[in-house]
């Protein structure tokens, strides 16, 4: 029409969510639980850092990484960070990790239908001492296990993972059984060498490297000692502990 | 659906399209083409032309190749940096290379940029975007250096430094901050390999090495993985496996050899040997 209008409805379609590649993981010991992420952040073709963490330090015994749309995943962290404080003032303790999960699941539900566009993995130390990893999908649904991948490469890291922590595809020797958790070093190595070929692999995995280490109360740290760049984010003494180790990955 | 034509022309067959569009309305799509997502430059200096290429090949985000080639030979004095579908890249140099090839025999002259240029354009544009190449030409012929950039529709430009690919845009700010004319070959060969860098380490579709090719009048250098800043760090693990990791679940021996018998016959009438 002249006067701009239209003689048909039009539909206009504003697309709020991007993916921000990257990808996450976590393993979970019998005292202890690794949670890790590269710290590339793109859209596209384009780099849009080469540092954005994708792990986040909850509590002491708890640690949530978070991937996908990278604004919904720094506001969500957000809020949970919020709900925990609630809870810290209200109970004078920090929410155990079982209780976390439960909440991440109630926090995603409530937008079931506008969700955070995000996969979340929590990792950490369950109250009787045990390693857990928590996995969860963008509206809730989630489940307590030994191992997960998340992300742009997960389809390269899953096999990769459940080839190495579940023994898949690997016959024991006559009368063995394999192991049902690894020890510490062992699972750094697997996670550091899942990021180093997901690089090689996967144009949106790069730049840098964060693997969080939550370790029981009363744990020996010798297993720990050996790394270069790790640093204590404890903030109680006699609890559990986290430990960060950073490194570089591949920038291309 | 349209009906195709009886008549074979000759090139490409499109009478796929349609079977295509209908699978792919079925929610089965095309399988993905090997792109190399790629940086490649060229840039003129005094006495010539570099050219450079990174090595990333990738298909979607996946990196289907860590270390591949994409400048091709055309002749002796020329050389053609490809990006867009790989196939496509590949086939068209090697194509025009040939048809160059028989034109320098024919004409017993040494073959000129601007006819591998000329030839290119024509196929590119007879195809109408279809042969998805991106091209950066570049060579030293009776006429002097000579550099251009051939786009998948056909059409050409000739400018003393230019970038094609998903990393053209990194890297010609490179050319456009740094580019000068009358450059010395090493300066000019430097210039190069920053532009390739800055596609490779800013570019997510560009990667790993950095290859360059210099072209003057007293020959061409192909300096394949010229710089290599991307090399893998050794993995913390070491993964082999158990012999017997494999579980056996059946097991079945069978004989092939096949009992054989000989026979000598005996008797019979002799051959007429007069």
């Amino acid at each position: 029409m002249p006067d701009g209008s239209f003689s048909h409805p039009q539909q206009r379609q504003f697309n709020p969510y991007t993916e921000n590649g990257g990808t996450i993981l976590a393993i979970a010991g019998k005292d202890f639980s690794v949670i890790a992420g590269d710290t590339r952040q793109s859209e596209g073709y384009s780099i849009q850092t080469r540092y954005a963490p994708k792990v986040f330090r909850l509590t002491d015994r708890a640690v949530l990484a978070v991937n996908g749309f990278a604004a919904d995943g720094n506001m969500f962290v957000k809020k949970v960070q919020q709900r925990l404080e609630w809870y810290r003032h209200a109970h004078a303790k920090d929410m155990p990790l079982g209780a976390i999960a439960r909440l991440i699941q109630t926090m995603l539900y409530g937008r079931r239908f506008f969700p955070y566009y995000v996969y979340n993995i929590l990792g950490g130390i369950e109250e009787d001492g045990t390693g857990a990893v928590y996995s969860f999908d963008p509206v809730g649904s989630y489940e307590r296990e030994a191992c997960r991948a998340a992300g742009a490469a997960q389809s390269l890291v899953q096999p990769f993972l459940d080839n190495q922590i579940y023994f898949k595809n690997q016959q024991a020797p006559a009368g063995q059984s394999h192991p049902l958790h690894l020890p510490l070093s062992d699972v750094l190595a697997i996670v550091i060498d899942s990021f180093t070929s997901a690089t090689e692999r996967h144009i949106e995995v790069g730049d840098g490297l964060e693997i969080y280490v939550v370790l029981t109360k009363g744990r020996p740290t010798q297993d720990l000692e050996g790394y270069r760049g790790v640093k204590e984010l404890t903030t109680r003494p006699d609890g559990d502990r986290v430990f960060l180790i950073q490194r570089e990955l591949k920038k291309d | 659906m349209a009906a195709t034509s009886a008549y074979n022309s000759p090139g490409f067959d499109f009478s796929n399209t349609y079977r295509n569009q209908f699978l792919a309305d079925r929610g089965v799509p095309l399988p993905k083409a090997t792109s190399t997502g790629t940086t490649i430059v060229g840039c003129l200096f005094k006495d010539g032309i570099v050219l450079g290429a990174d090595t990333r090949a990738t298909e979607g985000p996946i990196v289907a190749d860590k270390n591949c080639e994409k400048i091709h030979f055309i002749s002796d004095n020329i050389r053609c940096c490809g990006a867009g579908t790989a196939a496509d890249t590949e086939f068209t140099t090697a194509l025009i290379s040939s048809n160059i090839e028989m034109h320098a025999l024919t004409t017993g002259r040494k073959p000129r940029v601007v006819t591998a240029m000329t030839m290119l354009k024509q196929m590119l544009f007879r195809y109408q975007g279809n042969i998805g190449a991106a091209l950066v030409l570049g060579g030293v012929d009776i006429t002097g250096p000579q550099l251009f950039t051939i786009h998948p529709h056909g059409s050409t430009d000739k400018l003393p430094y230019v970038t094609m690919g998903s990393g053209s845009l990194a890297a010609m700010a490179i050319f456009e901050s740094q580019w000068k004319p009358d450059m010395e070959r090493e300066e000019a060969l430097h210039l190069v390999t920053l532009a390739i860098s800055a596609g490779i380490f800013n570019d997510l579709g560009s990667g790993s090495n950095v290859d360059a090719c210099v072209i003057t009048a007293s020959g061409t250098e192909m300096l394949r993985n010229f710089v290599k800043p991307n090399e893998r760090v050794e993995k913390e693990r070491r993964y082999v496996f158990r012999r017997g990791t494999t579980a056996i679940k059946e097991e079945k021996v069978r004989r092939w050899v096949v009992d054989e018998e000989e026979v000598t016959p005996v008797g019979g009438e002799e051959m007429d040997t007069s």
